[in-house]
Formats: C-alpha cells, structure tokens, sequence
C-alpha cells in the first residue's frame, strides 16, 4: 500500500536505453565484431534427406584461393563431449555435427569451410561435392500418421469420462492443420569463435548466454572460466536461439583447428533448415456441449512433427485442460519422426497450435449452437483451475472479453456468416483467446552504486526485442527512488551473474524480481552503513553514505527465486485478440482491418515497450494464420520456397492498426512487482480469431492454415 | 557464386560486340535477379557487361506513341507523368511488383528477361529442364500451386513472373532489340516464348542482342483500365493470378477491350477470344463473366493448381468490374 502512495516510475512509456544505439547503427551485433585475424566459415548443406555418405571431394575447394582448411566428418576433431557411438542413449541415431557419415535430414552440414574472406568460403563451399548413398526418407506428416509415437513427455491427460463429448446432445468434431513455420528473424544466426590458449571467447546469437556457455563447456569439456559467450544485441530470434545449435559447436571448433578467430553466418536458406521452426501439427478436436451451451466434454488430441534424432515436444494440449471449465478432458499427444532437422520452440510453442485449434473449435461450436462466441466463452469460464484445483493466481480475462468486444464493435458483428458487406469486401469479427503459464526462474542479480551516484546493474540475461534493459531500469529506478537516468543495466555476458534463458515470458517476472531485490538489498546495505532507518533514507543520501565510509562504491550481488507459490496457486498470463476482417467477395484476399489485443499480464513495467512486443505477436499471429507455410517436397525431403521471398511472413501491407490494452492490474502472487508475462501470449490466440473472423465473413471454415485466396473462392 | 569477369559497356555497339565474342557471357543493369540467380548458383556467366552507362534511359513522346528505353528504372516509368496520363495501367503493374527498393534498381529489359520464380528452377538440386535441360520436370509431379495453366509443355510448367510485361502485353507494345546484324522490332507479345521442348529459352532474342527499349503505340482512352494481382501476401510476392485490363467504353458500350493474364502462363497471356466476346457490348458483369468464362477456356491444370481456373475467372471479372467501374 506505502507503495502506492509514491509515485512511481512503473509503467511509463519509457523509450528504450539502446533505441538510439540500434538506430543510429551503433548496437554491435555478434556478427559485427571484426576482430583482427577473423577468417570467414560457410556450411556446405547436404541435399538428401536420409541415407549416408559416402564420399566428400574437397579437392576442388581445398585449391580455391585463400581457404585455410575444410572440415568434413572424415577429418573432424574428436571432441571431448561428443558420444563416441552412433546410437544415443535414448535409442535414437546420434547427431552430432560432422560427427558421422549418417544424414538425418536435408540441409545437414556436411562440411565447414573456412577462407580469409567470406566471398571466398561462399565459393569454395560451392566446389565441395558430397555423393551419398540414399536410404528411403519419410517428410510427410500426414502420410506417416500411422508411425506416431508416444513421446518420453507430453504424457496424455484424462480428466472424468473418456471422449465424454461423444455423449453430448451438440458436438463438434474437426481436424485443423497448422503447417510449419519457420522462426525467420530479421538478424540469421551467427557465431564468432576466437581461442587465447585453452580460453575461448564466443560472439553469438543466443537467448541465453549462461546456457550457451554450458553447452560448450559440456561439448570441448572446459570449466566456465575457459568459455567467455557473449549475446548483448540480438536482431530477434522467436525461440530458435534457445538452444547451442551445431553450427556453433562447429565454429568454436573450427576456430581451434584453424588458430585464428573464425566468423559464421547461416544463410536465409540455412536458416530454414539448420536452426529449428514451428513444427507442423495435425489436431483433431471433439466438443460436446447441452443445448445452451455447458461444456460436457473437451478431446484434443494433437500429431506433430520431429525429427528422427530427437524428441521434440510441446505443450499443444495444454490450453484444452484448463482455459475452460469442462468437466470431461481427454488429450492426447504424439509426435512421428520424420527426416527433418530439429524442431525448436516458436513464439508460443505448443500453445499457439494448441489455441489455433481449440479456439477455432469454440467458435464452430458458438454456431452450431447459435450462440454468440463471448457469451460461450463467459458460459464455460474457468473462475479456478479445473486441471490442477487450484485458484488462478489472478486472472482478468472476462475484463479482457468485454474491453476488447467494445474496441473492435463487436456489436457490429452478426451471428449469421456473410450478412455485413461493405462494397466488394464481406466483413467478419473474430474472437481468439491466448494463455500461457507465467513463470519466475532463479536469477542473480549484480548492483553497483558509483561515489558518484551512477548505479550499474549486470545479469547475464538476454534481449531479443522485448527491450529488457529499458525495464530493468524502471525496476531498479522504483526500487531505489532513483531517476532513471542514473541507471544502467547491462546483458548478454557470461560473465555476468546467473539468469535463464529469454523464453516463456519469464524475464521480467525472474530477472526483475533479482533486480528488485539487489535493489532493496543496496538499499538494506546503506542503511547498515549509514544507521538510518528506511523512512530516514532517501535516494539523496547515498552518495554521502559511500563517500562518509570511504568506498568507491557498495556493490550487492543478490539471488532471488520464487517460493511454493506454485503449488497454491495456478499461475498464467491471459489474452483476448479481436480482429475485423474483410474478404473480398471475388477474389478471396483477406485483410485485417482492425486487430484489438487486450491483455492480463499483471503489472506492465514499460507500457511502451510492452505495446511494441504485443504488435510484434500480432504480426506473428497474422502470419499464421494469413500467410507462413514451409512446404516440403516429399518426393526430395527438400523445402521448396525455404527462401525470404517464397516463404511469406506478413508485410507493412498486410499489418492494420493493432490496439494493444493491459489489464494492468498486479498478480498478487507470482513476484514482488505484481508482473506476468507477455511475450507468448501475444501471439497465442490471434491465428484463430483470424480464422473465426474469416468464418464470420463468409461462412467458409478454413481448417489449414494459412487462409489463402485459393481456399475462399 | 563462380568467379567472373566483369566490363563495363560504354555503347550499344560495343556491348553487343562483347556479348557475340565470349561464349557465356550476359549483360547486367540492375541485377536484381541476376545477381540472386548467380548466388544461388543458377547462372554462372564467365563475365558480365554492365550496361547501365547506354544512354537508354528516356521515357518520351513519339509521334506514334511512347518510348520507354530498356534501362529505364521500373520506378521511374511508375511514377512517369507521361505514363500516368496516357498508360496508368502501366504504372499500377510496375507498383504492384516487387519492393520499392527493387523497383528503384530494377530497369525495363531486366523486367523483361527476369526468370521464373519456380522453386524448382531456383534449387540446384532439384530437377528442371529450364536450369539444365534433360534433367526433368520438378513441378509436374511436385509443389505446383504457382505454376501455369496455359501453354505449358511436358517439359516445363514454369510462368514469368513479372507484372510490367502483363501490361505491356495488354498494351500492344512493341520491342525494339539491337544486335550484331542490327536492330530489328517485334510485337511485345511474341517476344517472350512458350516452353515447348526448349524451356531454357524464356524468349526469343538471338545471341547477342540488347534490348533498346519498348515502345507503346497512343491509347485512345485511358479512364478504364485496371491491373488486379492477387497473391499471397499484399506485397513482395508474386502473383497467383493477376490481370491487366485496358477498356474503350462509348456511351455504354466497349468499343476495343484489351487483356492480358500473369501467374498463368510462360509468357504474359493475352486473352483475344475474350477481348472479342466484349467488344461491342455492354460493360454488365453478365458480359463480363462471360468474357472470363471465354478467356479460362482450354485451361490445363496440375495437382495444386486447380484454383487458378476459378480465380483466373474471377480476377478477370473483378479487373473488368474495376475498369469500367461497374459495382
């Protein structure tokens, strides 16, 4: 309450601390770094998508000017971490980058080039030649359903009766398809390498650099003095940058074998094969319901693509348990190996398919039952979670439901599909709803607070975009009493103490809770000093407290977790996404008109900041359901539009007037300052209320994604 | 991307002299296909002929009609007063392809020699009579959904992909080339070629010739004139179907209606016999249908392509409607 009383910094529009650096140029990204010595590496893709190799001709390429050596499975260094057998301990084959003469997928790297400039690598990468022995592949999802697995996690889910829908008096039961998609940040992925004896130093794109730190020193089988990882600016990455991929196992290691500091860029094709996507999922999904409306039974049963080398999960079922309050669930997860690389989590991973799917259900479901899709939604509120009997920690989503229905007009919109018309276009109002889990991790924050009133703030966390700096400052600055201005906060270094990765929205809710603390702590350290008492304190005597005790500065390093909250208490961030559509009568396009997003995510730190990552989501949202799809030809196992101009994320064209609103009002539980999370739920939930809107418009129900003109007309 | 020498050509004479004498030699202006294709490892010319120093950049009146030099900047013809007032529909192709940033670097002859975006042309590694002729069809039996549903052959499927040519077809332009016998003029519409047994010819130049320019012959109205594209995204993707429609409507009748197709066909498809069926008539969407229904007859299509027929149709009813301004 004291808390409220002052006022605070929390929430203002603040711009961001590096906006001018990244606009002026000035941000140096891990590609940019132009040490001395640095030589150039490039891939060499491989063109079949199962089978072995059997031969690799470098000759070519070892005469071409100016390269230095051409790494390929037949002279790769022995690493220290690497399993020496072909066979994993999980039973799977072991993939291990130029570990083996075995291709698992199209595009696997065969080969490493590294040259004294990049124009040369690109060209002598061009003259190696790899011939292969090929073994049948398998790349369609749909026609290998039959080898559907049951993966080691995403255990299946029954809550009451089997398929209880079955029994309902109104049923839906349909099949959606989300193809895949593929991350395609604007910034491809990149690493540096440099060696100083047996200390390595690592410029890379990277979520989390404590995590690619650990991988390496597991891989070459250092402690984590000898591994130095550094990720201060990343040009987006949606999740591709999670994990320590191996083209940057294969640049350290090159980097040793060749003395000098070597420099990788994927290329945009690379990137659609070699750094992970959305894995394309088949869902079927059952809905029973009583003639007004009661939920009796929800079955959400999902088929998703991974590869034949890993297990790759997530967690599409999850929103079915518990965003409604039905008392029958069944789900059911599987995922088929197929010849193609990795999956990795995408913006909203699981839940984003998982919501396209249910929601768009619902929303058949409202038709049937003709009732309007709020008033359904609110039918089968969820006030407790009906998964795990807990109370929501805090949850506004009906607040969500009527904001948004009055930003958008839903009033506008009729039950009837295809009744409103302006001019050529059939107009349709959509309704999606988002949730993800909101979540705090252990972090460690470092503080420091200069004789001369500067304080700097280090934790080896990450931003991707969401402009984490900017926050950590308005955390620290409302936890100390300080300007902002005096503030700065550092990232992306190893060196830096603990923090996770930047992934399921949980950076401010984990990072800023250790920025919070080190701040009170700083604050507890200078009343010690001082002897005042914390009414006695104020921001104005700090300086005088370092300097009456003769310090150049006090520095606080402070760790901070959460508690058993979890086990109380049902934590999520909730979203509901309203868009207005038009679909041209004769031609099929579609364009979003008008996208509302309003959103319960706790207290928002940076409303700024917080509005650009919703925009961000809503992009993505549009893509999913207007746009992206990677197309394979299953005949080759190969992408055929794997390329920046075949494969569509939206444009400035395809992007309306996008109203982010917050709930803004703070979870009591989850961490000190009242926040959940954002960046997931941004995205989860838009795709269907395209879909809906589209429905509404034309009374045609487009179950795979993406909604092209060709499935209109 | 292989090794190449690069010249630059400070005549027209001399470019053409240059591309005569070495064996695997092309010309580059803007490069913005060219210059993908050779990273891709598509093209490998041994040299390269810069030809953006000819004085081939003039959009101007003729006594006939306009000239627009080859090296005309796709962005300068868009935005061109004389284009805007006496060919609009023009202009509204130029900006419904590519990016502004490509149009300011792409030129006129670059527009009119730019190859198919098949992803199978594209991909090395991947079948395609039009890269490497005799290695096959990818797209017949593969991901066909952008492909033609007009004069394809069984050993290529491929469109072109550009929206200028589209109007400049519609436009009855004509192409003015300059090679080592001299310079000779050809109707737009046989420039470009079907695929045949040869798709890696995209059109009928002869070794060694340049593009000088185009010329539009003088329209007798331009009010009612559409170009409808639609495509997968609103912007920077190519057309699944697009449709240029130039009309000349007296007192409520279509005196001369001209029309042309892309994403259809290897090579801009005029549509004659529907041209025909609406001369004379009223502009009523009932003509106009039957125009379309006129124009998508003979249609051939593949496994992921059927759509093109009912929204080939479609787009050419809505290009119609557009033109002539009928709701």
């Amino acid at each position: 309450m004291e808390k409220e009383l002052k006022k605070s910094v929390i929430g203002e529009p603040m711009d961001r601390v590096d906006g001018r650096l990244k606009v002026t140029g000035a941000a140096t990204y891990s590609a940019e770094f132009n040490i001395p010595n640095l030589t150039y590496a490039v891939l060499v893709s491989g063109t079949i998508a199962s089978g072995t190799i059997t031969a690799i001709d470098t000759r070519a390429a070892e005469r071409a000017p100016g390269v230095l050596t051409i790494i390929t499975h037949l002279n790769a260094p022995q690493l220290a971490g690497y399993q020496a057998s072909a066979i994993a301990a999980n039973g799977k084959p072991n993939y291990r980058v130029f570990g083996g003469d075995k291709i698992f997928f199209n595009g696997q790297p065969v080969a490493m080039v590294v040259a004294d400039t990049f124009e040369r690598a690109t060209y002598a990468a061009s003259l190696v030649k790899a011939t292969y022995q090929k073994d049948e592949h398998k790349t369609s999802l749909e026609d290998n359903l039959a080898n559907a697995i049951s993966p080691s996690r995403g255990k299946d889910y029954q809550r009451g009766a089997i398929d209880a829908y079955k029994t309902a008096p109104v049923q839906v039961e349909q099949t959606y398809m989300l193809p895949t998609e593929v991350h395609s940040p604007m910034e491809l992925h990149n690493t540096t390498a440099m060696w100083d004896g047996d200390k390595v130093t690592v410029y890379t794109k990277s979520q989390g650099v404590k995590a690619t730190q650990q991988s390496i020193m597991n891989t070459f089988k250092l402690t984590d003095d000898k591994v130095q990882v550094n990720s201060r600016f990343v040009g987006g990455a949606f999740g591709s940058a999670l994990r320590t991929w191996p083209h940057e196992i294969a640049t350290v290691m090159a980097a040793k074998k060749v003395g000098r500091p070597v420099k990788l860029l994927l290329t945009r094709e690379q990137q659609f094969t070699m750094v992970g996507y959305r894995p394309k999922t088949i869902q079927k999904i059952g809905l029973g319901a009583t003639a007004d409306g009661q939920l009796v039974g929800i079955t959400h049963e999902s088929y998703s693509q991974s590869s034949v080398f890993e297990e790759f999960t997530e967690g599409s079922n999850n929103v079915s348990r518990f965003l409604y309050a039905s008392p029958n669930v069944t789900t059911r997860y599987k995922i088929i190996p197929l010849n193609v690389g990795a999956p990795a989590p995408m913006r909203g991973p699981g839940e984003a398919t998982g919501a396209y799917a249910i929601e768009s259900a619902l929303d058949e479901l409202s038709y049937k039952l003709n009732i309007d899709p709020i008033a359904l939604r609110l039918k089968n509120y969820a006030e407790n979670d009906p998964e795990r009997n807990l109370p929501y920690s805090s949850k506004y989503l009906k607040e969500c439901y009527s904001i948004g229905a009055e930003k958008i007009g839903w009033s506008n919109r009729s039950q009837t599909p295809g009744a409103v018309k302006e001019g050529d276009w059939l107009v349709g109002y959509g309704i999606g709803c988002g949730v993800f889990g909101a979540h705090r991790g252990r972090a460690t924050a470092k503080i420091r607070i200069n004789a001369d009133g500067n304080v700097n703030i280090q934790c080896a966390t990450a931003d991707i975009g969401p402009g984490t700096a900017t926050s950590m400052v308005l955390i620290a600055s409302d936890a100390l009493g300080m300007p902002t201005d005096k503030i700065t906060f550092e990232l992306g270094n190893s060196a830096f103490p603990q923090a996770g990765q930047q992934g399921g929205s949980s950076t401010v809710s984990s990072v800023g809770s250790a920025v919070h603390d080190a701040s009170l702590a700083l604050k507890k350290k200078l009343m010690e000093l001082s002897g005042k008492t914390e009414s006695d304190l104020s921001p104005g005597n700090y300086t005088d407290i370092i300097k009456q005790q003769n310090l150049p500065y006090l520095e606080i390093t402070q760790g901070s977790q959460g508690g058993d909250e979890g086990s109380k208490y049902s934590m999520y961030s909730f979203s509901a996404h309203f868009c207005k559509v038009h679909v041209h009568s004769v031609t099929g396009q579609v364009k979003v008109v008008k996208a509302v997003a309003v959103v319960d995510a706790g207290t928002i730190i940076n409303h700024k900041t917080a509005g650009s990552q919703m925009i961000g989501g809503v992009v993505g949202g549009i893509g999913m359901a207007l746009t992206e799809e990677a197309l394979f030809d299953d005949r080759y196992g190969r992408y055929i539009n794997g390329n920046f101009a075949d494969y569509h994320v939206p444009v400035h064209a395809d992007v309306p007037d996008i109203e982010a609103v917050f709930i803004d009002k703070p979870d009591p539980v989850l961490n000190p300052m009242g926040t959940k999370g954002i960046g997931e739920i941004s995205i989860i939930g838009f795709a269907p209320a395209i879909a809906n809107a589209v429905y509404n418009a034309t009374g045609k129900r487009v179950r795979e994604m993406p909604i092209t003109p060709d499935k209109l007309i | 991307m292989n090794q190449f020498e690069y010249i630059r050509a400070t005549e027209q004479a001399a470019a053409v002299k240059a591309l005569v004498k070495d064996a695997n030699t092309q010309f580059i202006a803007g490069g913005t296909n060219l210059i993908d294709l050779m990273k891709m490892g598509v093209a490998k010319p041994d040299k390269l002929v810069d030809i953006t120093r000819l004085p081939l950049k003039d959009i101007k009146k003729t006594p006939t009609g306009i000239h627009i030099g080859a090296l005309a900047l796709n962005s300068q013809v868009a935005e061109n007063s004389l284009i805007l007032q006496h060919h609009p529909v023009l202009a509204l192709a130029l900006n419904s392809g590519a990016t502004q940033q490509l149009r300011n670097m792409a030129t006129v002859g670059g527009n009119m020699l730019q190859r198919t975006r098949c992803g199978y042309f594209f991909d090395v590694n991947m079948p395609c009579n039009k890269r490497e002729p005799g290695s096959g069809c990818g797209a017949i039996g593969g991901i066909n959904r952008m492909h033609a549903i007009f004069g394809a052959s069984e050993s290529c499927i491929a469109v072109h992909p550009s929206d200028m040519c589209v109007a400049l077809a519609a436009l009855d332009a004509t192409v003015t080339v300059l090679g080592p016998k001299g310079e000779r003029r050809m109707p737009f519409a046989d420039f470009h070629r079907l695929p045949g047994d040869h798709p890696e010819h995209d059109n009928t130049l002869q070794k060694g010739e340049l593009i000088l320019g185009v010329d539009i012959p003088d329209a007798r109205q331009t009010k009612n004139v559409a170009y409808l594209k639609v495509r997968d995204r609103t912007s920077y993707a190519f057309a699944l179907v697009s449709v240029a429609a130039v009309l000349n409507i007296e007192g409520g009748i279509i005196k001369n209606a001209k029309l042309a197709m892309g994403g259809v066909a290897h090579k801009p498809w005029r549509l004659h016999a529907a041209e025909a069926s609406l001369i004379g008539k009223q502009a009523t969407i009932d003509n106009f249908k039957q125009a379309a229904q006129i124009a998508m007859q003979g249609a051939k299509t593949y496994k992921y392509n059927e759509f093109k027929v009912k929204l080939g149709h479609n787009t050419i009813v809505q290009a119609l409607k557009t033109a002539a301004s009928v709701a």
